[in-house]
C-alpha cells in the first residue's frame, strides 16, 4: 500500500478545489443559501411537513444534503475530466499508485469539499434559523456515506466522458433531476401515490431522508433502509469504479 | 530488481483498437545502460510501445518487464523504475512549477531536505528556476519550457530507465543542444535512455543501438554502427566541370540526388569502384571530384519503412 502517494493525491485533490475556493467553497453555499431565502421564507408559515416543525427548518438539513451531493459530486467528476482535457492526469498514471488508493484519495477530497460546504450552509441554520439536532452520529455518517457516493458517481460520470459536454449531460439530465426530486423541499407524503412510488426509486431520496432523520428523528422511510440503499449503493459505485480505474476504461489508452 | 543486465524486455507486445493494430507482436529487449533509439514513421506503434511501457497504454496481450519486473503485476517497482517524457505537452493550470515537482515526489513517497535539494537541482539544470521563483504555473509556460518541466517531472524520483518520446519536437535549437547535453549526461551516470525522435542525425549521434518499427512490427534492432555498416548501399558524390547530355543506364538508374554541387549516386557496396568510375568515364563527364561514403541513419531508415510500404 503506498499510503504516502495516496495522501499526496488526496492533497493534491483539496489543494485543487481550495486554490479556487470562491468557486468550489463559497458559491455553493451563497447559492444554497438563496433557496433559503426564497422557500423558506416565503412558504414558512404555509407547510408544516413535520409535526410541530417550520418549513425552514425541515428545508435546511434538505438543502444542506443537496449541496453535500451536488459538490461531491462536481469534486471528482471536474477533477477528473480537466486532468483528462489538459492532460495532467499522466503524472498521477504515471506514478506507483493503484486504482484503490487512486479512488480513495479522490473519493476523500470529495467527502471533504461536500461536507465543508454543507457544514458552510448548516452553520448558517443553525444561528439563524434555531436549528439543533437529535442525532449527530446519523447526521455525520449520512453526510459522509452520501458524499462518498456521489464522489463515486462523479468518477464514473468523469472516467466516461471523453468532453466537457459529456459531464454536463450528465449533470444536467441525471444529478438534478434526482437530487430536486429526492425530498430536499418536501416530504414524499406529500405527493400523489405514484410519485410517492417513484420516489423510493430514486437513491437521493433515502441519503436526505437519512440525513434529516438525524436532525428531527422523523423520516418518511425507515434509518435503516436508507443506511441500507446508500451503502448498497456506495458499494456498487465503488466496485464499478475499481474495475474500470483497473482495465484503465478511457483512461489508460 | 533485474540481474540480467536487461532494462526492458518487451515479449510478443500487441496492441489493438478496434480494426487498428497497433502494435503487431513486437519482442526485443533493451539492456541497461543504453542510449537506445525506438524509430519509425508516424502511426508506426512507437508511442503505443513506450506507452504501454510506463502503463499509459494497457496492451492487448504480451508482456513486457522494466528492470526485471512485470509492468502489469509489479506496476509499482516499474514505475518506480522508470521515468517517461510523455510527447504531448501538459499542463495544469491549478499548481506552479515547484509544486507540481513537489506533488509528483509525494506520489513516489519522496519527501524531506535531499528531494528538496534534488527538485532545486532539477530546475537549476533545466534552466526552470527563474520560472519556479516567480510562482509561474506551465499555463503561462512555452511549449519549449513544458518541455522541460515534463523531463523534471520525469526524472523527480530517478528512474533508472528513462523514456524520451520526441523530446525535441517543436523546441529551439538552443534547448535541444541543452537537453541532449543533459541527456547524455545522465546516460554517462549509467541510466538507461530510450529516445523515439524524428531528427535522425540526433539517434545517429546518441544511440549506441536501434531499433525501428512499422506498421506495429519490429523491422530491425542493431547497434548503429551495424545497421550502418549492413547497409547494402554506399553514397558516391561526384562533382562534375562538365555535366554530360545523357548518362547511360547503369548510372541513372543509380543517380538519386542531382544538385550544383554535383550528382549523387547511391550503389551497391559489390559494386566496385573501379566499375563506377568506368561508368562515369564512359559517359563523358569531366569529373572534378569524387567522394564515397556510408549510409546514414535517415537513409537506413527510409529505405527500411519504404521496403515496408512496399511490401
Amino acid at each position: 500500500m503506498n499510503l504516502a502517494g495516496t495522501w499526496a493525491l488526496f492533497v493534491k485533490e483539496v489543494r485543487r478545489f481550495y486554490s479556487v475556493a470562491v468557486q468550489t467553497l463559497f458559491a455553493p453555499i451563497v447559492s444554497t443559501l438563496l433557496y433559503l431565502l426564497v422557500f423558506g421564507q416565503v412558504i414558512d408559515t404555509q407547510i408544516e411537513v413535520f409535526s410541530g416543525l417550520d418549513y425552514s427548518q425541515f428545508l435546511i438539513p434538505g438543502l444542506v444534503m443537496m449541496a453535500v451531493l451536488q459538490n461531491a459530486f462536481a469534486n471528482t467528476s471536474s477533477s477528473l475530466i480537466q486532468s483528462k482535457m489538459h492532460g495532467n492526469l499522466t503524472f498521477v498514471l504515471l506514478s506507483p499508485i493503484s486504482p484503490l488508493e487512486f479512488y480513495v484519495a479522490f473519493i476523500a477530497a470529495s467527502v471533504l469539499r461536500g461536507v465543508t460546504v454543507g457544514l458552510g450552509i448548516l452553520i448558517v441554520g443553525i444561528v439563524g434559523f434555531d436549528l439543533s439536532w437529535q442525532s449527530p452520529g446519523w447526521i455525520l455518517l449520512f453526510a459522509v456515506l452520501s458524499a462518498a457516493m456521489m464522489g463515486g458517481l462523479g468518477m464514473l460520470a468523469g472516467i466516461l466522458s471523453d468532453k466537457y459536454d459529456h459531464l454536463a449531460a450528465f449533470q444536467n439530465f441525471i444529478i438534478m433531476p434526482l437530487t430536486f426530486l429526492s425530498g430536499v423541499f418536501y416530504s414524499i407524503h406529500a405527493l400523489p401515490s405514484f410519485w410517492q412510488a417513484a420516489s423510493h426509486f430514486n437513491p437521493f431520496f433515502y441519503m436526505v431522508d437519512g440525513f434529516r432523520f438525524g436532525f428531527f428523528n422523523q423520516s418518511d422511510v425507515s434509518i435503516y433502509l436508507s443506511l441500507g440503499v446508500t451503502t448498497a449503493f456506495l458499494i456498487a459505485l465503488s466496485a464499478i469504479n475499481l474495475i474500470l480505474l483497473h482495465k484503465g476504461v478511457k483512461i489508460r489508452g | 530488481m533485474s540481474n540480467s543486465g536487461i532494462a526492458v524486455s518487451f515479449k510478443n507486445v500487441r496492441k489493438e483498437y478496434k480494426d487498428v493494430k497497433a502494435l503487431q507482436g513486437v519482442s526485443f529487449d533493451v539492456e541497461q545502460g543504453a542510449f537506445f533509439g525506438l524509430l519509425g514513421p508516424n502511426g508506426a506503434g512507437k508511442s503505443t510501445l513506450i506507452n504501454s511501457m510506463s502503463g499509459l497504454v494497457i496492451p492487448t496481450s504480451g508482456s513486457i518487464e522494466v528492470m526485471g519486473a512485470d509492468v502489469q503485476s509489479e506496476f509499482r517497482k516499474t514505475r518506480r523504475a522508470l521515468g517517461l517524457v510523455p510527447q504531448e505537452l501538459i499542463s495544469d493550470p491549478f499548481f506552479s512549477i515547484r509544486e507540481l515537482l513537489e506533488l509528483q515526489s509525494g506520489y513516489f513517497g519522496l519527501k524531506g531536505s535531499t528531494q528538496t535539494r534534488w527538485i532545486d537541482e532539477l530546475l537549476e539544470r533545466l534552466a526552470l528556476a527563474d520560472k519556479a521563483k516567480a510562482n509561474a504555473n506551465t499555463n503561462q509556460l512555452s511549449g519549449g519550457m513544458k518541455r522541460r518541466v515534463l523531463i523534471a517531472m520525469a526524472l523527480v524520483h530517478r528512474p533508472q530507465v528513462i523514456v524520451l518520446d520526441e523530446p525535441t519536437a517543436g523546441v529551439d535549437v538552443d534547448l535541444r543542444r541543452t537537453l541532449w547535453e543533459f541527456t547524455k549526461e545522465l546516460h554517462k551516470q549509467g541510466h538507461t535512455i530510450i529516445l523515439t525522435t524524428h531528427y535522425l542525425e540526433e539517434a545517429e549521434a546518441l544511440c549506441d543501438r536501434v531499433a525501428i518499427i512499422q506498421k506495429g512490427q519490429l523491422k530491425a534492432l542493431d547497434s548503429t554502427e551495424a545497421l550502418l555498416s549492413k547497409h547494402p548501399f554506399r553514397y558516391l558524390k561526384v562533382r562534375v566541370e562538365k555535366h554530360s547530355p545523357e548518362l547511360p543506364e547503369a548510372l541513372t538508374s543509380r543517380l538519386v540526388d542531382q544538385d550544383a554541387g554535383g550528382l549523387t549516386f547511391k550503389v551497391e557496396k559489390e559494386t566496385s569502384m573501379s566499375q563506377m568510375l568506368g561508368w562515369l568515364h564512359a559517359s563523358g563527364l569531366q569529373v572534378a571530384d569524387i567522394s564515397s561514403r556510408d549510409a546514414t541513419l535517415e537513409e537506413v531508415f527510409l529505405d527500411l519503412t519504404a521496403e515496408g510500404a512496399a511490401a
